[in-house]
């Protein structure tokens, strides 16, 4: 191992579990166990799966108006969300660009922020320079985070509290699981039903241990978290997403209120509303190759003349759709669903269609 | 007949004048599932180190370069429904190439089991 490479508190149980164990931002993580990805996440749609994201940046965000001081730096609706909920935003840049996707809970008198990894130091310190004056940062690095995610992870969950059943998608509550106290969201980067739960590192081992007692529970790694993600169509930070693509063209729109589309008051709101108002030359779409050959990350979209069109931003193979999927971003005229494309997958034209994404479909508990 | 190995994970089991060529089972542990193979039609000519084929598992590419020079004689068809077979039988029914010995004495700079298992053994 790396020993520049810092390890989350799970580390040993992952080591125990006989995972392959990758550098990714920086941490040393289970990229998969001896189940293999395929197999992880298979078992992830079909039962329930246990992902170690404890890499991911968890803050508190204090002070009265915590939720005004936010929205200056995301153009998610902030100030709307009610105690106990949870939303997604991102943090802009004055370009309209994407400087990271995070989590944003309602917590009553505080906000509670997950922000990804490679991105966190970056976050935190940006949070800080542009609103420590009115709000107080709390980085929660005492705290792990772990996602059990799949069709059966509420029953594994209501095991341990019953509480967890009837939680809505993207709601969030302070529960006590096997003794720990711990904060869990119905929410998830999978696009099945499950729980993003947040414990304190001393207590982290034994819960997600005995989480994995339960028979319908299995350890999954980085490796099935891309490919289900990749499946759901839910955004890759820093491959579908970055400081490049503003949050029209990446077809976040819907993280944007009426409010905020209309005040602004966000960096780079008057390139976004600019976007709105005129449209975008480019978006995010799914594209589906005809044959087996994944188009990964980087591959040229062309259009059926040859012409280059676009490219694409993740891509892979779906274990659930049984073949090659891929995200990319096309020029609008070529967004539209069936739009034959071609993808240039070792400088030969291997033909695809563009699609409405999910690849597989979303089943949120909706309550 | 004789097997042998390159330095980039490839057995190649020489018969006569022929060759059939495979990756390993060091390689394909490494790899995990193999979702898709690309392999060379009957006819292609090769130089030593020419990329030949492309194997893809749920994480990545990898090329596959010709281990020896010569002309590759049959792709296995088969891998194109069964890409998995590379998982579970690397080194027998997932062959991916068959192809002709040019030069004979490139055959001297592959290794045997012995040296082959020591080169995977320096990697761990």
């Amino acid at each position: 191992m790396n020993d520049t490479l810092q390890t989350t508190v799970l580390h040993r149980l992952h080591v125990s579990l006989g995972a392959k164990m990758v550098p990714f931002a920086g941490y040393d993580m289970p990229v998969q166990y001896p189940a293999g990805i395929m197999e992880e996440h298979l078992h992830t749609r079909a039962q329930a799966s246990v992902f170690d994201v404890s890499h991911m940046g968890q803050a508190l965000l204090h002070g009265d108006d915590a939720a005004a001081a936010l929205e200056t730096l995301v153009p998610g609706e902030i100030q709307g969300l009610a105690p106990g909920r949870t939303r997604y935003t991102i943090f802009t840049n004055d370009g309209g660009g994407i400087l990271d996707d995070l989590m944003v809970t309602n917590m009553g008198d505080h906000l509670f922020l997950v922000v990804n990894a490679a991105c966190k130091d970056a976050d935190f310190a940006h949070l800080d320079a542009r609103i420590g004056g009115r709000t107080k940062l709390d980085i929660l690095d005492d705290r792990a985070l772990f996602a059990l995610q799949g069709p059966k992870a509420a029953d594994v969950l209501s095991r341990l509290n019953s509480d967890a059943a009837t939680m809505p998608f993207m709601s969030s509550l302070e529960m006590e699981l096997d003794g720990a106290p711990t904060l869990v969201t119905r929410s998830g980067y999978t696009g099945e039903d499950g729980f993003e739960i947040s414990v304190r590192a001393e207590q982290a081992d034994a819960l997600v241990r005995r989480v994995l007692a339960e028979p319908e529970a299995a350890p999954a790694g980085l490796g099935a978290r891309d490919t289900l993600r990749l499946e759901a169509g839910l955004c890759l930070y820093g491959s579908d997403i970055d400081e490049t693509t503003t949050p029209i063209e990446a077809g976040l729109i819907w993280t944007i209120s009426k409010r905020r589309r209309a005040e602004g008051g966000f960096p780079g709101a008057s390139v976004i509303q600019e976007q709105i108002e005129n449209g975008v030359k480019r978006k995010r779409v799914g594209i589906l190759p005809d044959g087996k050959a994944p188009a990964r990350a980087h591959t040229e979209v062309a259009d059926k003349d040859g012409n280059i069109i676009g490219e694409v931003s993740s891509g892979g193979f779906g274990p659930t759709v049984g073949g090659p999927i891929a995200i990319g971003y096309v020029k609008t005229e070529f967004i539209k669903a069936d739009t034959p494309v071609d993808l240039m997958v070792r400088g030969k034209p291997n033909p695809g269609k563009v699609v409405k994404m999910p690849f597989a479909e979303h089943h949120y508990f909706k309550g | 007949m004789s097997m042998k190995y390159s330095k980039e994970h490839e057995w190649v089991l020489i018969e006569g004048d022929s060759a059939t060529v495979g990756i390993t089972n060091y390689a394909q542990e490494q790899l995990g599932d193999v979702v898709f193979v690309e392999v060379p039609d009957a006819g292609k000519a090769v130089d030593k180190g020419d990329e030949v084929a492309v194997v893809e598992s749920v994480k990545a590419a990898s090329e596959i370069y010709a281990p020896i020079s010569g002309e590759v004689s049959e792709g296995n068809a088969t891998l194109e429904d069964a890409p998995a077979t590379i998982n579970s039988n690397a080194e027998g029914d997932g062959w991916i190439f068959k192809m002709s010995i040019g030069d004979a004495s490139e055959l001297d700079e592959l290794m045997d089991a012995a040296a082959y298992a020591d080169h995977v053994a320096g990697l761990e």
